[in-house]
């Protein structure tokens, strides 16, 4: 068994919670929605606060910064293809290139990023962390976010 | 993923997640998810390839006029991740007075600046710097060779971060280094802990912690887990 489908049987077997009752948005039309990103990915902008080891926070990542450091703390996962392009967790130059073409209606002002290593109860992103992550996007007028999982 | 999925789409933000365990998916059930069987750490499939990475975005995005979900659909293609190690040359041995990880450390620092004058950016620095590598590597070969772990100085006292640090590093500098198209997922890797002196002295650094009576938490992140 490889690296990858040791890491996926493995999480495979985590908990996870059961929403109820779930919510389900209906977002305006793409070519008029605008589009942001949340990774798991723990990147940051450099100068920004590092991610801890058990860090249930979040960091906002303006529309313009390249400049980001990953600060995942799982050895379980490759790091080179975000080294050589960011895109391939965080595709901020594709949804750029997306809202010049007219496909999406913009590019949010601010993207999110959290720890893709949470504890298992996963009540602080839940409860706390997740919800205001929500508001600030919202505040930004963001209508979809693509999540991209580390 | 799934979990935010759904608390984003409480907040009134319609959402779309990049499925990379599909069990997980299936349990969460976020809203809308594509399953993509890529390398983990990958989820747009293809670094450097934006016609790919467009297709698993449109492929995303479509899911958002269905009209009712939870919804769960499969990107086509698979990617696997690659289990062969990257083609990178290593510096020759300089300094036989030092452990060969202290030496081989040394000799890549060239190549670790240039990664960073060409991008800009490092994600060396949870707890030591470029600078700091080949004494936390000269730690690291103390324990395998039998120092007591507990007072051999770990840099920040923290086995995780410090060996982090080291990996990432040398996966910076042979980046630089390599030719040839860009690894596949776990390549690098590969490289790091099969070839090279820095990768076998935190493994038998980890061996020596976890037999030494090192908790759980202090050795085993040390590395990815199936090694």
């Amino acid at each position: 068994m490889n690296g990858d489908q040791a890491m996926r049987a493995h999480s495979a077997t985590l908990p996870s919670p059961v929403f109820e009752h779930p919510a389900w948005v209906t977002p305006p039309p793409l070519t008029r929605s605008t589009v942001a990103i949340v990774t798991s990915a723990a990147l940051y902008a450099a100068g920004d606060e590092a991610f801890g080891a058990a860090d249930t926070g979040y960091r906002l990542i303006d529309r313009d910064r390249r400049d980001l450091v990953l600060g995942h703390w799982s050895p379980n996962f490759d790091r080179a293809g975000v080294a050589v392009d960011l895109n391939v967790v965080y595709p901020i130059d594709r949804l750029e290139e997306l809202a010049a073409a007219g496909t999406i209606g913009g590019v949010a002002p601010r993207h999110v990023s959290f720890a893709g290593n949470q504890p298992d109860d996963v009540s602080t992103i839940r409860l706390d962390s997740g919800p205001a992550a929500a508001a600030a996007l919202r505040a930004d007028g963001v209508d979809v976010v693509i999540l991209t999982p580390v | 993923m799934s979990v935010l999925a759904h608390v984003f789409e409480a907040a009134g933000i319609a959402t779309v997640v990049l499925s990379s365990v599909r069990e997980m998916a299936e349990k969460t059930a976020p809203p809308r998810a594509l399953h993509c069987e890529f390398p983990l750490g990958r989820p747009l499939g293809r670094p450097g390839d934006a016609a790919f990475q467009h297709d698993v975005l449109a492929r995303a995005f479509a899911l958002l006029s269905l009209p009712s979900g939870p919804v769960l659909v499969d990107h086509p293609e698979v990617i696997q991740a690659d289990e062969s190690p990257l083609a990178c040359t290593l510096p020759p041995r300089f300094d036989p007075s030092l452990p060969p990880a202290v030496d081989e450390a040394r000799g890549l620092r060239r190549a670790y600046d240039r990664a960073l004058a060409r991008r800009g950016v490092t994600s060396v620095g949870r707890v030591i710097d470029a600078d700091g590598v080949p004494g936390a590597l000269a730690v690291l070969h103390a324990i395998a060779e039998g120092a007591d772990w507990k007072d051999a100085g770990i840099p920040g006292g923290n086995t995780t971060a410090v060996c982090h640090d080291i990996r990432t590093y040398y996966e910076e500098a042979a980046l630089e280094l390599a030719d040839g198209p860009v690894p596949g997922g776990r390549a690098v890797e590969d490289w790091y802990f099969e070839q090279t002196e820095a990768g076998a002295t935190v493994l038998k650094a980890r061996a020596a912690i976890r037999d030494g009576g090192g908790k759980f938490p202090v050795w085993f992140y040390m590395t990815p887990g199936q090694r």
